[in-house]
């Protein structure tokens, strides 16, 4: 059942397997979609779909898949509490019953969907508006030999229509901005190591001493697990990259407000490195590019944060430097190469999204920088898996 | 057997059909929201509802699957072996059942609530995944073998920090708990404040909406915060009139030092701040 929409899902992204199909069908085959379009969806929803980051997607997809399809009429509740109550007792006599006629479906359709809307208030015995227990063709427990049962879930507005919303758009993992998910993404970057410190009591080793030594008990120690990652941080700050400046800050405190690093160095630049970098916190503060690879070496992480967007004679020209004061001596791809190959294992932050990567400059520097990704929290999740964690 | 809620937990519709859904096909239900969204109120308003018993087990970041099973008691036993009397011998004895193995081992149905499964290492969803599946553990120790005679009812909350693994996914029933809209918000704040008039109500919960909405708040508040804030309001005797100049008792809503900043740069009558300088 429904097979196609299960195809589509899978196609457009969604991970669906066939165990969450099967619960789907089983499920349905217990009848817990409730008899409507948004039981049904609600029921899809918490089945198939598993973080509410797909949701939006989701949304999406069944909006999409199940457009145009005749959901009932919506019902309201008001109409469904007056229908709640206990019907009056019958008293047609059998002329009144011969009277009634079969209406077809269509001719059924329609006349409710006039009923609903113009009833105002309750009914109940007649023979016209929707209530109970009288010869009108809608409602229950009536005399009618064919009609519209109504009573049951309200349903306040169609399932299509609440998919098409999108209320869960800013839960996608794709576009969020909040430094505290730029943290969780960043300590994902750790190697684990038992190195120097502290000791701490290695339980397994001591029982396997104690039970050695007969029962006396005998303690073992041995060094804590600490994160031995050290992460350098060069970010852009030029011009061009000041619509990003909010997202650059949010990376920023994340990296600073972690005491997850062994060791951790910011330093920024103006579109891209040259002979100095200013060190973070001290605006004034240059530092000599070299010094500071000199007191790196190929154990530390290095991540630059940058949209890469610049005059391309920047990148090849000596002099061909922004800022008119200070003369570079050396291309900044000279230098962008020199980085690369102190720290090997770094990658490179693009706030821009992808489709502005065409740029001739940009597709200069991933020549150095393969590993370009793009700011956002999947695209540092990627990055820092791409560095081996 | 409908889940609706109770009366003190105001449950949204699609929430109580993903209970349902959970309680009708056997699975575990996971749940995940903002912090202070009734997570863990959820798993007390189903027990009520059902009119089964709850049993809690609150992970920690340095919990192991096998202790919400069983945990042999070790070093109780070395200590019995030289201090102690009793049968040392008898391994029953330092076998003492988690939360999870009380839920299997009980005669009646129970609903058992994984409470912030997300703190505890990454593999530890994965490590209960068997457990769950087959409704039954071994102990390794004494060669007995558990198995639940009613299937519980699994709640598991996580508070959206750790993406959690896919196998584990899989096998449960999911719900967002989405923050409540000011309709839902009005119904939950009448449950724990039932005397409070609608006219302030409702001035309250427009300024909550927008304290809410304010940009660059690192921490929203959220619906625990705001009761607490309204109960703060009704002690201090504050009125209508003075909530719509001013945001008396903030500190109930916001708790972190730049939240706070932010808060006063808006309301302050001189204009934004200096743009910041890079």
């Amino acid at each position: 059942m429904f097979i196609d929409f299960f195809h589509y899902l899978r196609r457009r992204g969604l991970p669906v397997g066939v165990h969450e199909w099967l619960d789907l069908t089983s499920a349905l085959g217990q009848g817990l979609a409730g008899e409507s379009l948004a039981g049904f969806y609600e029921l899809c929803r918490c089945l198939l779909v598993k973080r509410e980051a797909h949701f939006d997607l989701f949304d999406q997809c069944f909006a999409e898949h199940f457009h145009g399809v005749e959901a009932p009429p919506a019902l309201t509740d008001d109409l469904l509490n007056w229908l709640a109550k206990t019907p009056p007792p019958p008293n047609w006599s059998a002329e009144d019953l011969a009277r009634l006629r079969s209406l077809d479906l269509e001719e059924l359709r329609r006349r409710f969907a006039e009923r609903l809307q113009e009833q105002k208030e309750q009914h109940d015995g007649g023979s016209h508006w929707i209530g109970t227990g009288g010869t009108s063709p809608f409602g229950h427990s009536g005399a009618h030999p064919s009609g519209i049962r109504v009573g049951g879930d309200s349903q306040r507005r169609s399932a299509v229509q609440v998919a098409s919303e999108r209320r869960f758009r800013p839960l996608r993992g794709d576009q969020v901005l909040d430094s505290r998910q730029f943290s969780l993404a960043l300590r994902r970057l750790r190697l684990l190591e038992r190195t120097g410190g502290e000791l701490e009591l290695d339980i397994e080793a001591s029982i396997a001493a104690t039970a050695k030594n007969c029962g006396d008990v005998e303690l073992c120690w041995r060094p804590p697990r600490r994160n031995t990652v050290k992460l350098l941080l060069l970010m852009d700050i030029g011009g061009s990259m000041t619509p990003h400046a909010l997202l650059c800050e949010q990376l920023f405190t994340a990296a600073k407000s972690l005491r997850h690093f062994k060791a951790m160095e910011v330093y920024f630049f103006h579109n891209c490195v040259y002979d100095e970098l200013v060190r973070a916190g001290d605006q004034h503060a240059t530092v000599s590019t070299l010094e500071v690879l000199n007191s790196v070496d190929a154990t530390w992480h290095l991540m630059v944060v940058g949209d890469a967007l610049m005059n391309p004679y920047e990148l090849t020209h000596a002099g061909g430097r922004i800022d008119f004061y200070s003369h570079n001596a050396e291309p900044g791809l000279v230098w962008l190469k020199r980085i690369r190959e102190r720290l090997p294992r770094g990658v490179w932050l693009n706030p821009e999204s992808p489709e502005a990567w065409d740029a001739t400059s940009v597709r200069m520097v991933r020549q150095v920088f393969r590993e370009m990704y793009p700011l956002t929290v999947d695209g540092l999740t990627a990055a820092i898996a791409s560095l081996g964690h | 057997m409908g889940f609706r809620g109770t009366a003190s937990y105001i449950a949204s519709k699609e929430l109580s059909h993903a209970v349902d859904v959970a309680v009708a096909l056997g699975r575990p239900l996971l749940i995940r929201g903002e912090p202070g969204t009734g997570k863990t109120l959820l798993a007390k308003a189903v027990a009520e509802a059902l009119d089964l018993e709850l049993l809690v087990w609150h992970v920690k970041s340095t919990a192991k699957a096998q202790e919400g099973l069983y945990v042999y008691d070790t070093v109780q036993r070395l200590n019995d072996s030289r201090f102690g009397e009793g049968d040392v011998r008898d391994i029953s004895r330092y076998i003492k059942l988690g939360p999870l193995g009380k839920a299997f081992a009980a005669p009646r149905r129970t609903v058992v609530l994984i409470d912030e499964i997300d703190k505890a290492d990454p593999e530890f969803p994965n490590d209960l995944l068997h457990e769950l599946d087959a409704m039954s553990f071994d102990i390794v120790e004494t060669g007995v073998t558990v198995t639940a005679r009613e299937r519980p009812v699994v709640i598991i909350s996580s508070n959206a920090e750790k993406e959690l693994p896919d196998a584990f996914l899989r096998r449960c029933v999911f719900h967002f708990i989405a923050f409540p809209d000011q309709q839902q918000m009005a119904e939950i704040v009448r449950v724990h404040h039932p005397g409070l008039e609608g006219e302030l109500l409702a001035q309250c919960l427009r300024r909550f909406y927008w304290l809410r909405d304010l940009p660059e708040l690192r921490k929203r508040p959220s619906t625990s915060e705001l009761v607490d804030w309204i109960s703060a309001l009704l002690h201090g005797g504050i009125s209508r009139e003075q909530l719509e100049k001013e945001l008396p008792f903030a500190g109930v809503l916001l708790k972190r030092e730049t939240d706070m900043l932010q808060l006063r740069r808006t309301t302050t009558p001189g204009g934004p701040a200096a743009p910041r300088r890079w």
